[in-house]
């Protein structure tokens, strides 16, 4: 039997399972704060075109507006300085194949429960890869925070406070190794970033977005249910929107997971 | 004084809206122009000084034609009063007895006038003033000798309430708390009497500097509201549109930029977003319930403010894009007072001058005070006036776009 045939099979009993890793596109999901003077991403908007009545009798249909950096979404190397000038590194000409890949799932979920301002090192990688094995090239690498559990209280989820935004993410070390030691695909997070909260204060600033998009890589942010993976052998399909010369844009983010 | 309305027993219906006789030739219009102002204006011959009324096309003693709305002196003796028992019109009808009377002013015609209760039996010295009544249209108010209409405190008043759209007992929605204006607005509508206020903050996960003095006055509600976003605008018309009495429109974007001085239309799309798109937004979906309770009793929905710029009127180009939302803003406005009119519910805009807050950092005093602002708002809403013009810039502005629009245009581009 082929790979795909049995793929097929196995969907159709249940025996492979599709996680929904997407939030819901809604006006009132937390999107990204730059300082105001700065140029802003759109939040999401959706305005009825017709609802089966005078403006279009028998069909309900909308308008939406967003950033291409809207609720889940995918980013580009083209979205940082750092990835401007690597050949394919806008989400129209990314190949294909890099949009599927599997998932090495770091479980940051107690350590980000007790510091909203958890990095993820290189030796607390090199542990987890005691006990999981190595990650594999051409992987996504997602940490799992739970923070998209906070989704539904958009104050918990952005956690302001005077210093700005306080959320986890990977440090400097552990974005490095990733690219260059372990060649992966690119990196995942639960909240509004890749990047930790506080990362501007980082050397350099915003590390994964510097190093995975200079390297070639991408991102992936706002994901949930991240708790449903198993540590490994899930494989995620990302695919962006095919936007011309799009530095990222929203997408519906599916894993593949073997039930047990 | 007015005693506290009763709570409204919500099964019984609401009584549709009247307005008082509300047709005007294009000349007596010049009354309610200035009245719409706050001002008390009457013809003047140009000829022979004659000051009269009713207007009329020509002078009634030289018949001249050069005549001019100039502002008089507004005392007068109360030559006969009388008290209304009965009346065909609607808007009378359900407000009878009514008390009228004859006053002689001082600087000539004698006019009918509206009388306040503390205006005693004639012959006595008043006051006149000329105020927008439920139609929009000035009429002539008798208060007592030596009091402002501030001080003569019309609101207290039974029949001089309805000229007024005053806060007290009213619920209000304030649009935007988390400016400095906005807790100005609800802190002065709040010690003006207003019963409830409901206050918008956008992006609620951003906690603003005053917020917990906000939530620490009484009347006080706090919501998240966002008028960029249509789902939002609606859900909250649908919680509490059925109850408010007036609405403050104050969100507002504002960046400092020009054509030129900002490349693509993302600040200034922004700015439309806020200013001309949020107002539509609130207007379609609050508009109609407000519209359906403009005679709900004596705390019935009575106005619509809307914080404009006094760069709505002329563009000042180095916030030319924030002039050109403002404008379009003030246009939607007059779209409002037409749609609002039949309810009788009064649209109120108000055109400051530049405010001292953060974008107009680098402009140079004077600028209007948060405070100085929302008492000019409140001022507003208790006298009856329509269009306000606060601070020194604005009113020397109005002074420049009234005299002559096109020099004011030509010196704002240099």
């Amino acid at each position: 039997m082929s790979a795909l045939t049995q793929l097929a099979e196995e969907l159709v009993k249940g025996k492979i399972k599709v996680v929904d890793l997407t939030e819901t596109l809604s006006p009132e999901f937390p999107y990204i704060s730059l300082p105001p003077e700065m140029g802003q991403a759109w939040p999401f908007r959706i305005e009825e075109v017709s609802h089966y009545d005078d403006r279009g009798p028998a069909w309900y249909w909308n308008n939406f507006s967003c950033g291409e950096h809207t609720g889940t979404h995918f980013d580009a190397p083209i979205h940082w300085v750092s990835g401007k000038d690597l050949p394919n590194n806008s989400v129209d000409t990314i190949q294909p194949e890099r949009f599927i890949g599997p998932a090495f799932v770091v479980d940051c979920s107690k350590e980000s429960a007790a510091d909203p301002d958890f990095l993820l090192t290189k030796p607390f990688l090199l542990d987890w890869e005691k006990k999981h094995g190595r990650i594999s090239p051409r992987s996504w690498v997602l940490m799992r925070t739970d923070w998209s559990k906070k989704s539904a209280d958009p104050e918990a989820y952005q956690n302001y406070d005077e210093t700005g935004q306080h959320t986890p993410g990977p440090d400097t070390d552990a974005v490095r190794f990733l690219v260059e030691e372990r060649d992966i695909v690119g990196f995942g997070t639960e909240s509004i970033g890749t990047d930790a909260g506080q990362a501007y204060h980082l050397r350099p600033p915003y590390p994964c977005h510097y190093y995975m998009h200079g390297a070639g890589r991408y991102g992936l942010q706002c994901l949930k249910n991240l708790d449903q993976l198993p540590p490994t052998g899930a494989i995620v399909l990302a695919a962006p929107l095919k936007i011309r010369n799009g530095s990222g844009s929203p997408l519906r983010v599916l894993a593949l997971v073997e039930s047990k | 004084m007015l005693e506290r309305p009763k709570r409204k027993n919500p099964v019984l219906r609401t009584r549709l809206p009247t307005l008082p006789p509300g047709a005007r030739s294009r000349v007596a219009l010049g009354l309610t122009a200035a009245a719409a102002l706050g001002r008390f204006e009457l013809q003047q011959c140009r000829d022979c000084g004659t000051v009269q009324y009713p207007p009329r096309e020509a002078c009634q003693k030289c018949l001249s034609i050069r005549l001019e709305w100039k502002p008089q002196p507004t005392e007068g003796e109360l030559l006969s009063d009388t008290v209304l028992h009965h009346s065909n019109d609607l808007f009378f009808r359900e407000r009878l007895p009514w008390r009228l009377g004859l006053v002689k002013l001082d600087c000539g015609p004698t006019v009918v006038a509206h009388l306040h209760e503390r205006v005693a039996q004639a012959p006595r010295r008043v006051v006149v003033a000329a105020k927008l009544d439920r139609a929009g249209q000035a009429v002539l108010v008798a208060l007592p000798n030596g009091s402002t209409p501030q001080e003569a405190d019309m609101a207290e008043d039974r029949q001089l309430r309805e000229f007024t759209c005053d806060p007290k007992f009213r619920k209000v929605l304030v649009t935007d708390g988390k400016t400095a204006l906005g807790q100005a607005i609800v802190k002065t509508l709040a010690a003006a009497g207003a019963d409830l206020i409901w206050v918008g903050h956008s992006e609620p996960w951003k906690k603003f500097a005053g917020f917990d003095e906000l939530k620490a006055i009484a009347q006080v509600t706090l919501l998240p509201l966002d008028v960029t976003d249509s789902k939002n605008v609606k859900e909250v018309a649908a919680e509490i549109g059925g109850k408010v009495d007036i609405l403050v429109n104050n969100a507002e974007y504002h960046r400092t930029h020009s054509i030129s001085s900002r490349y693509g239309v993302d600040a200034a799309r922004a700015e439309m977003d806020v200013n001309y798109f949020g107002l539509l937004r609130l207007a379609q979906e609050f508009g109609p319930a407000m519209r359906g309770r403009g005679a709900d009793g004596l705390a019935s929905a009575v106005a619509w403010v809307n914080v404009l710029s006094i760069y709505a009127l002329a563009n000042f180009p180095p916030h030319g894009t924030f002039s050109a939302s403002k404008a379009a803003a003030h246009s939607l406005s007059q779209c409002l007072r037409a749609e609002m009119r039949p309810a009788g519910v009064r649209v109120i805009n108000v055109f400051p001058g530049p405010i001292d807050d953060e974008w107009n950092q680098l402009l140079p005093p004077p600028k209007v005070t948060p405070a100085g602002l929302s008492s000019a708002i409140v001022k507003a809403l208790r006298e009856g006036v329509e269009d306000v013009y606060p601070g020194d810039v604005a009113q020397e502005w109005l002074a420049r776009w009234r005299d002559n629009p096109k020099a004011l245009e030509k010196e704002l581009s240099t």
